[in-house]
């Protein structure tokens, strides 16, 4: 993508400020950025970097559960450099990669991409802004997010217990953080999520005034479009969230290294504490990763349906009434610790909640294409199969409410799929439909619809053979983290694993299709999409000036949903 | 009266036999019933083959679908609740969604419809999608609140104790109303693998074996067919006792003690796996319960040295009885068991 510095010369529109276009040079204008777009544009490459090591990790994890026993973890204990590793430490292994692969995954891929890319990229075009009100404060975000990341991979290589690496899942729940991993890599993981939680913090506060300030003449609150919205609401759980997080993972820290006994019983400090807060931030995570995709899903499902968004208003305080409930059903991730019964029928009862306006969300993107003209454009179909993904995702997730139910499935692999049919096959589609949405924009080079379509059958046929089974395997009873299982549970899991390899494929075709664009890709018109896209990106040249709307548009009473 | 009773009592103990939903008196009675004629001297010093487990019974199946079959009451109602309303919402909606998203590609795709329409608002039918959901969830959250407040029925005065430990990486089992024994219970190692637990046989190696994985040296032994209070804790970090053919999941937090109704309906062996992370072998350590009638209960209880027989006195009594007189003894005991956890159920 680095590549676009090449074609912005020719593309500069006729704004008369071709004066203002020039570019710094290659380090002051990569690694001293000030300018949204390009830090828009490191923050994806860095998430897909950040997402080739944690989908590895994932791949490292099927090929161990392809069948029972365990074959592969003594080599990978010796690839992270532990020399003749015991059985201890090979199984450790296996603790550290579902860490990584979650914090990686979490962390350092669709929350850079969703919100650091797709939202720094986009949000001031869409409100017609010039950029976002914090440069600077934009490019510390993005470096201490890649601070973290290095400190989460050194963690790897130092002792964190039983072996080299952190190895508490990603949810770093004590004693096992604490008292259960002595060396530095539990360390390591908690300022990784120190650096990179600063990052987002910072990033939520450049949002929040960008969007509340920076808004073109004209452009209300009620007329901007659904994904600018949905960043805010992000913006605003990140604001409130991480805090917490941070301050939860702090006491781990003294816990750790100062003697303090925060989540110690045997000083007066209670274990389940820390994980309220921990789901106190975990909860509104989930939705940090998935709302910018509704507003992604949105923004295509309008363009290629050639409509405007069906109930635009309901969409919108459908999202800040996820955000608001996201913060108030944070211990059904709990039900298993012994909760009072009054608590867990709040929860379950809170829980449910959530389902409406996600109901709403998910009913108005299909009102949006009742009556409209669908062009099957990659992106649409990429959003298409995110409705219905997430929507599976989203009936499992009625099913966990249930803490009566709970009791049979919490911990197994029913949690594992259900997550994955959110995020793996929910955020992550809706990532793939941006990607596709808005990639000739931001490249100036169209990409191949041919192989962007079977880019999105293989995986979709890969994701669902990976994750469908889980649900047969957690409703059986195999419990999540574990590197090896009883016989009965072989069956599903050799078809996950198999599932793993067609998904593997499908993003091999991804990147041919990126290679394709910048090699033999066709240059891309401003708007590219057709009569459907209205939003204000498609007024600018593809890729759009270094410095765009200098004289800022004016929004008419027409409005641009 | 007493013949009486005992007349009845050889009812239960036959339904108890034939794997029926045993009570408490009938399975106590049972006690007295075998241990009388019963070799007294075993009975006095305990005595205790393991079961062997019954394939696809308290364990996962080969390739399965669903929830194991449950041998709780517990467990029933949260089996209907998944049968009869989860998963036909579940899939009722998801059908739906993708019902409609095939109709609108069918009937609104460009070829169909070259001119979309500009309907953006239909407040009637925004109000009917808002409201029917929560329709659908009001009779969801019904019965699932119902099933929370059964869990949390607290046991029955005088039910039996029993206390699970969590360790890194094996379960102790404490028999607080039996002398305060306590069994130690590690995974069996895997033949062909690296030893998980020195000094343990392989998995396979007692015609008792259950799966692999799943099986331990010593199985937690518990009475079939009574309430008994399952408390949880750990001694390091948090682990969790899940057993899913039960309905049974609750995590061990140190410095915490959680506390469950344990009610198995028929006996048998029914495996499960700790169900919290908790370190490097969070994979190998299973959780194997043993469900026993009454007598035989008793019977495994006295193996253990310090073991006696709950919710009596007797616990001297039993561990002073001299041989010769172990018989009555046992009838004795066996009828003041009856008698005590009759009181109680009535």
């Amino acid at each position: 993508m680095a590549t676009t510095a090449d074609h912005f010369q020719g593309h500069v529109d006729d704004h008369g400020h071709a004066d203002h276009d020039h570019k710094p040079a290659f380090f002051a204008r990569w690694f001293m950025s000030t300018n949204h777009k390009d830090i828009g544009t490191m923050y994806l490459i860095f998430a897909i970097f950040a997402g080739i090591i944690g989908g590895a990790f994932s791949g490292m994890m099927r090929i161990e559960l392809a069948e029972p026993g365990i074959q592969y973890l003594d080599t990978f204990a010796k690839w992270f450099g532990a020399v003749n590793p015991d059985f201890n430490s090979s199984l450790h292994v296996w603790n550290v990669l579902i860490t990584a692969h979650g914090l990686i995954m979490v962390f350092f891929m669709v929350m850079p991409a969703i919100i650091g890319g797709f939202g720094n990229w986009f949000v001031p075009l869409m409100i017609g802004a010039p950029d976002m009100a914090f440069p600077r404060m934009n490019n510390i975000s993005f470096w201490l997010t890649v601070a973290g990341f290095c400190s989460l991979l050194c963690s790897a290589f130092v002792p964190g217990g039983t072996g080299l690496g952190a190895g508490t899942g990603w949810t770093v729940y004590a004693p096992l953080s604490t008292t259960g991993s002595p060396g530095p890599a539990v360390d390591f993981g908690i300022f990784a999520l120190h650096l990179s939680g600063a990052g987002s913090i910072m990033g939520a506060i450049n949002f929040i005034t960008t969007i509340f300030n920076m808004r073109a003449p004209g452009m209300t609150m009620h007329k901007m479009p659904l994904f600018v919205w949905s960043v805010l609401v992000t913006a605003f759980l990140l604001l409130l969230s991480l805090p917490v997080l941070a301050a939860a993972i702090t006491m781990l820290l003294t816990d750790r290294n100062f003697g303090t006994t925060f989540f110690d019983p045997s000083g007066g400090g209670d274990p389940v504490l820390y994980q309220h807060l921990f789901w106190f931030f975990g909860h509104p995570e989930v939705y940090i990763m998935i709302l910018p995709g509704f507003g992604i899903v949105s923004q295509i499902i309008s363009t290629f349906s050639k409509k405007p968004v069906f109930g635009y208003l309901g969409m919108a305080y459908a999202m800040v009434a996820i955000g608001v409930v996201g913060f108030i059903v944070w211990a059904h991730h709990m039900y298993a610790t012994g909760m009072s019964v009054n608590t867990k029928m709040y929860f379950t009862a809170a829980t449910m909640v959530i389902a409406v306006p996600t109901g709403v969300k998910i009913f108005s993107w299909i009102a949006t294409m009742w009556g409209g003209s669908i062009e099957f454009k990659s992106p649409m179909v990429w959003a298409i199969g995110f409705i219905f993904l997430f929507t599976v995702g989203g009936v499992t997730g009625v099913y966990l409410a249930n803490g009566g139910i709970d009791d049979v499935v919490h911990d197994t692999y029913f949690v594992v799929a259900h997550f994955h049919y959110v995020l793996s096959l929910g955020a992550v589609t809706a990532l793939f439909a941006g990607f596709y949405y808005w990639f000739p924009k931001m490249s100036g080079r169209m990409h191949s619809e041919l192989l962007a379509h079977i880019h999105f059958w293989i995986f979709f046929v890969g994701v669902n053979m990976i994750f469908f089974p889980m649900h047969f395997l957690g409703l059986q009873g195999m419990p999540r983290r574990y590197p090896d299982y009883a016989e009965a549970y072989a069956h599903w899991n050799k078809v996950a694993t198999d599932g793993y390899m067609v998904m593997a494929f499908s993003l091999v075709i991804w990147f041919i299709n990126i290679i394709y664009a910048y090699t033999a890709g066709k240059k891309a018109e401003a708007n590219y999409w057709g009569e459907g896209a209205t939003t204000l990106e498609w007024t600018l040249s593809s890729p759009p000036p270094f410095h765009q709307f200098e004289t800022l548009p004016v929004i008419e009473d027409a409005g641009h949903h | 009266m007493k013949s009486g009773r005992f007349a009845s009592c050889v009812g239960h103990v036959a339904k108890a036999l034939g794997l029926s939903l045993a009570i408490a008196a009938a399975s106590a009675a049972a006690w007295a019933q075998e241990a009388a004629p019963a070799a007294a001297p075993a009975a006095a010093a305990g005595s205790y083959t393991p079961m062997k487990p019954t394939p696809g019974i308290g364990m996962p199946v080969d390739g399965g679908l669903g929830i194991q079959t449950q041998f709780s009451k517990i467990g029933e109602y949260g089996l209907w609740m998944h049968d009869v309303i989860l998963m036909p919402v579940m899939v009722i909606i998801s059908v739906f969604v993708l019902a409609l998203l095939l109709w609108v590609i069918v009937r609104y795709n460009k070829r169909a419809n070259p001119v979309a329409s500009k309907t953006s608002h239909n407040t009637l039918i925004e109000v009917v999608w808002t409201l029917l959901p929560v329709l659908i969830l009001v009779g969801i959250a019904i019965p699932s609140i119902d099933l929370i407040a059964k869990q949390y029925k607290p046991a029955p005065k005088g039910a039996l104790t029993i206390k699970a430990t969590g360790n890194q990486w094996f379960w102790t089992y404490s028999y607080p109303d039996n002398g305060d024994f306590e069994v130690v219970s590690n995974m069996l190692n895997l033949p062909g693998q690296p030893v998980v637990n020195n000094g343990v046989r392989d998995v396979g190696s007692k015609p008792w074996d259950g799966p692999s994985h799943l099986e331990v040296d010593n199985r937690m032994v518990v009475p079939v067919g009574e309430p008994i209070r399952l408390l949880v804790t750990a001694a390091d970090v948090i682990h969790s006792f899940a057993v899913p053919s039960l309905w049974m999941k609750l995590d061990g937090v140190p410095g915490r003690i959680n506390e469950k109704v344990l009610l198995v309906e028929k006996p048998g062996v029914y495996y499960g796996q700790c169900s919290e992370l908790c370190g490097a072998k969070h994979g190998y350590m299973p959780i194997a319960l043993e469900a026993l009638p009454r007598d035989k209960f008793n019977a495994w209880v006295l193996t253990h040295p310090g073991g006696a027989i709950d919710g009596q006195k007797p616990a001297a009594q039993a561990a002073a009885a001299p041989a010769a007189e172990a018989a009555p003894v046992g009838e004795a005991t066996g009828e003041g068991q009856g008698d005590a956890t009759a009181a109680a159920a009535e």
